[in-house]
């Protein structure tokens, strides 16, 4: 198939303004006939829901949680970036649009981030006048503070709980309509299968995971907001729940999926502490502002950071990238620590390893100032670790944190199904190879308050609708096709639980599609996984029934997709023969070891096209084009 | 160390429940206390449990989302000063101590399965006024109004509320006095929260009201057992505010007709 990315000509500043004039524009009184459905309630979903209700459509919004404001998107902790040039230090949209470009390694589409930084000045605002309390100046001004992968000091910030205030802004915005009637909010509720008609989507089966009942719900247009994948690797610091089910499901009816392999480990994680492990604690990249991160020299050294006097410490990232320093990109960091750690200067007692040290900056500032900027990330590594980092220096690991990966959309954020748009980190859109710090926030937010409100508007007011009920025979097939994996997990063999398939597949995921990959390595994953893939059909032991509350059968259908997109994202790593952002293959570096693109034969998108049930999926491409920002060897010295 | 717990276990709403005894050997200090009750609910899915694992609510683990809660010996979240059961770690706790969980007990939060509860009381208090009526589009630049440190800071500190239920689980009321005053305090410190300040007391302590919380009648457990230390200074705001709006009371110009 061809794909048609919809991305505009000409002169990028104005692409985004002229394909809003190009759109078409649903009558006011017209609106109330057009019903959305928005799945997931985090920053785009709850923002799309809630600013299409204020237009006037009429939105269902679903999320699997008890509450929409419990969507993962409350655990950001840093920042978000906007080119407001608050501090006059050089910033503007273009930089914005460079430096993301650029941070992203050439993976991403031009047009599209531009966009995004156009409307992230728009997002503070917006944010701002919603009661958002972003950090303020003595002055009463707003406040930035600096993020990896910029030189300018761009991100809003509250404490260390942006992403929870942003959230809550979105949160109540979208109170506000289903106050006014016009978002039904369904809360607890999984999707669970995407309904197409006659080659648009209309509509949703989700179970409704406190009575089990399968529920069918029709509209005009399908949005998903469903966020990343990380738990493919178990481990992660995405919350328990997050999953790729809806997104899987809808790539099973059409929708092609873009750059699986491309995933974020985050360079400053707490450090793994045993086989117990549920999750990883991110430490927020803000702390790399004021933190300096070290080994010790020597390899073996097993003394105390104290007692490591200072001219026997390697602060190895402002040495290896003296420009940058500690603030270099996330994939950067990450890499620098996993080569300290394998050269055998990890600290820890498992040797994974590094130390954050704030000891300077203390010094220097003071400790209130530190708490001012840092507390709560600071109380919280000494509730997990029992250590206080006001006197000991942080330990910190790399550790997965965000998927650039997801469906495949166009620049109208639709995916390659009529009708099924899809937003923030659900989709493949704006981060290339590699996210830059405090850039989840601004995308989910542009897409859902700005983008897809204005996109969906076009595509109801240029599309016809025949009249689609919940009786349609493809709603029957989607409840059956439904009922029919209910059944089949209920009733395995019950030999093994759905957590423990799990763990193994985030040991394999983390072992070969990890920070570093190879062709060996994957496609020994590749045997691996669908070998458990297999068992886990034959032998999984999910209890109860599918009528009642039951969380380990919501937990072994969300396994069961993370299982399946597991080979793909090896089977993409594997076809990528170059090393880009967060993508490294060890066959491919510079002579430093540093990721080496192949512009010439990879710089496209690729995107897989489902092919049924025992085929592999087919690759797709969409060639990438730079006409403003030239592709060349990323340099962070 | 070994750990005997005695769980709530209620099949549904209308089920009634029972507490069950469990025992957990090899606990490790350095586990959360849910990744404890992973471990049990593992060994319960093993052995093929009758009543089959602990239903518990839980998300992000990092105490931010507010999903989880319960009542550990009687205390909301175990009783640490700012943690969440997410964030508690086994390190609290001795080899051989006994350890009871029960779900939040108020009428308005009804028990669904074992330890979680039904909250969405809490989003429809939101719901009734819990915002800034701004819709997308119509807002000036971010900088156009100074906003006093204090202030913000002030707002922040109110803003951080979870919404986990902590407050309504350990008030002898089950009053939601602590939730609603942190949102009325939140978008009352700010200037862009002036212009429905009044109305939204009104609407939010109504909305609690019909929503069957109990009254304040000032006892200070919300405080002591919030994770995210939200103040009781905050309920005494939502009062004044309330009886200010109670007395300013006066019809909307649309209801005397002018149009």
């Amino acid at each position: 198939m061809e794909l048609n990315s919809r991305v505009p000509s000409g002169d990028i500043q104005t692409r985004w303004t002229r394909t809003k004039f190009d759109m078409k524009l649903v009558n006011p009184s017209n609106k109330r006939k057009h019903s959305v459905i928005v799945v997931g309630s985090g920053l785009a979903g709850a923002a799309a829901a809630a600013t299409m209700g204020e237009l006037g459509y009429n939105v269902k919004c679903f999320c699997f949680q008890d509450s929409p404001r419990r969507a993962h998107s409350i655990a950001a902790q840093g920042g978000i970036n906007a080119a407001k040039n608050y501090q006059n230090d050089g910033d503007s949209v273009y930089r914005l649009f460079y430096d993301t470009v650029k941070g992203g390694d050439f993976r991403a589409r031009e047009s599209n981030v531009y966009r995004l930084a156009e409307i992230s000045v728009n997002l503070i605002d917006q944010c701002v006048a919603q009661g958002v309390p972003f950090a303020r100046e003595y002055g009463g001004t707003l406040s930035n503070r600096s993020f990896g992968g910029a030189q300018v000091s761009r991100t809003f910030y509250a404490r260390g709980q942006t992403g929870q205030q942003l959230l809550l802004g979105a949160y109540q915005a979208l109170e506000r309509q289903i106050d006014a009637g016009r978002v039904t909010m369904l809360a607890r509720r999984e999707m669970l299968d995407l309904v197409n008609i006659d080659g648009q989507a209309r509509g949703i089966v989700c179970r409704n995971l406190t009575t089990g009942a399968v529920e069918s719900y029709a509209a005009d247009v399908v949005v998903l907001a469903t966020g990343g994948y990380g738990n493919v690797f178990y481990l992660s610091t995405n919350a328990k729940g997050s999953n790729v089910t809806a997104t899987w499901r809808a790539h099973k009816r059409g929708a092609l999926f873009g750059n699986p392999c491309f995933t974020q480990i985050h360079p400053t994680c707490i450090p793994v502490s045993g086989e117990y492990q549920s999750k990883l604690t991110l430490m927020s990249e803000s702390l790399r502002n004021d933190g300096r991160i070290w080994v010790p020299e020597k390899v073996g050294d097993k003394r105390k950071a104290a007692e490591i006097p200072e001219s026997e410490r390697d602060y190895y990232l402002e040495r290896m990238y003296p420009a940058f320093g500690n603030l270099v990109p996330r994939d950067i960091a990450s890499r620098a620590s996993k080569k300290m750690c394998d050269e055998g200067r990890g600290v820890g007692e498992s040797g994974y390893g590094v130390y954050l040290d704030f000891s300077e900056s203390i010094q220097r500032l003071g400790a209130d100032k530190i708490r001012e900027r840092y507390g709560n990330l600071f109380e919280m590594y000494e509730r997990i670790t029992g250590e206080d980092p006001y006197t000991l220096p942080m330990r910190i690991y790399p550790a997965v944190h965000y998927t650039m990966g997801g469906l495949w959309v166009d620049y109208q954020l639709m995916t390659t199904v009529p009708g099924l748009f899809c937003l923030g980190e659900a989709n493949f859109s704006d981060h290339g190879a590699n996210r830059l710090g405090a850039s989840a926030l601004m995308q989910g937010l542009a897409d859902g308050y700005f983008i897809a409100p204005a996109c969906v508007g076009n595509y109801l007011a240029s599309t016809k609708f025949a009249p689609v009920d919940t009786n349609h025979s493809a709603f029957k097939d989607a409840e059956a096709n439904v009922h029919g994996l209910t059944k089949k997990l209920l009733g395995a063999s019950s030999k093994r639980t759905v957590t423990s398939f799990h763990r193994d597949l985030g040991k394999i995921m983390w072992e070969y599609c990890g920070m570093a990959r190879n062709a060996k390595g994957l496609n020994h994953a590749i045997g691996t996984i669908d070998a458990l893939k297999e068992e886990y059909w034959a032998t999984v032991n999910v209890p109860g029934t599918g009528d009642e509350l039951n969380q380990s059968l919501e937990t072994a259908g969300r396994v069961a997709d993370l299982i399946e997109l597991g080979s793909l994202m090896c089977r993409d790593a594997l076809a990528r023969e170059e090393s880009c952002g967060g993508h490294y293959r060890e066959e491919y570096q510079t002579p430093e070891g540093e990721a080496l693109r192949d512009d010439d034969n990879y710089s496209f998108v690729s995107a897989w096209q489902w092919q049924g049930e025992q085929k592999s999926q087919a690759l797709v491409k969409e060639p990438l084009t730079f006409d403003y920002v030239k592709p060349s060897q990323r340099s962070y010295k | 160390m070994r750990i005997t717990l005695n769980v709530w276990r209620q099949k549904n709403t209308t089920a009634s429940g029972a507490m069950k005894r469990y025992e957990v050997p090899n606990v490790s200090p350095d586990m959360s206390f849910l990744e404890m009750l992973d471990v049990l609910n593992e060994d319960l899915l093993t052995k093929h449990d009758a009543d089959g694992p602990i239903t518990f609510e839980h998300d992000c683990r990092e105490g931010i989302c507010g999903s989880c809660g319960f009542m550990i010996n009687g205390l909301a979240h175990g009783g640490h000063e700012r943690t969440t059961v997410c964030q508690l770690h086994m390190r609290h706790f001795k080899d051989g101590d006994n350890v009871v969980l029960e779900p939040w007990r108020a009428s308005a939060f009804p028990v669904l399965r074992d330890l979680m509860v039904n909250r969405s009381a809490f989003d429809r208090i939101i719901a009734s006024g819990g915002y800034v009526s701004v819709s997308t589009g119509s807002a000036p630049d971010g900088n156009a109004i100074a906003i006093r440190k204090m202030d913000s800071d002030l707002a922040m500190d109110n803003a951080q509320c979870i919404g986990c239920g902590a407050c309504v689980a350990a008030c002898p009321n089950a009053s939601a006095s602590l939730f609603t005053s942190a949102k009325l305090a939140h978008l009352g410190h700010l200037p862009q929260g002036q212009p429905e300040r009044l109305e939204r007391a009104k609407k939010m302590v109504d909305q609690m009201n019909t929503e069957l919380f109990g009254s304040c009648t000032n006892i200070g457990e919300c405080e002591a057992v919030c994770p995210k230390g939200i103040r009781l200074e905050s309920i005494a705001f939502m009062n004044r505010d309330y009886s200010r709006a109670s007395l300013m009371q006066r019809p909307s110009t649309g209801d005397v007709g002018f149009g």
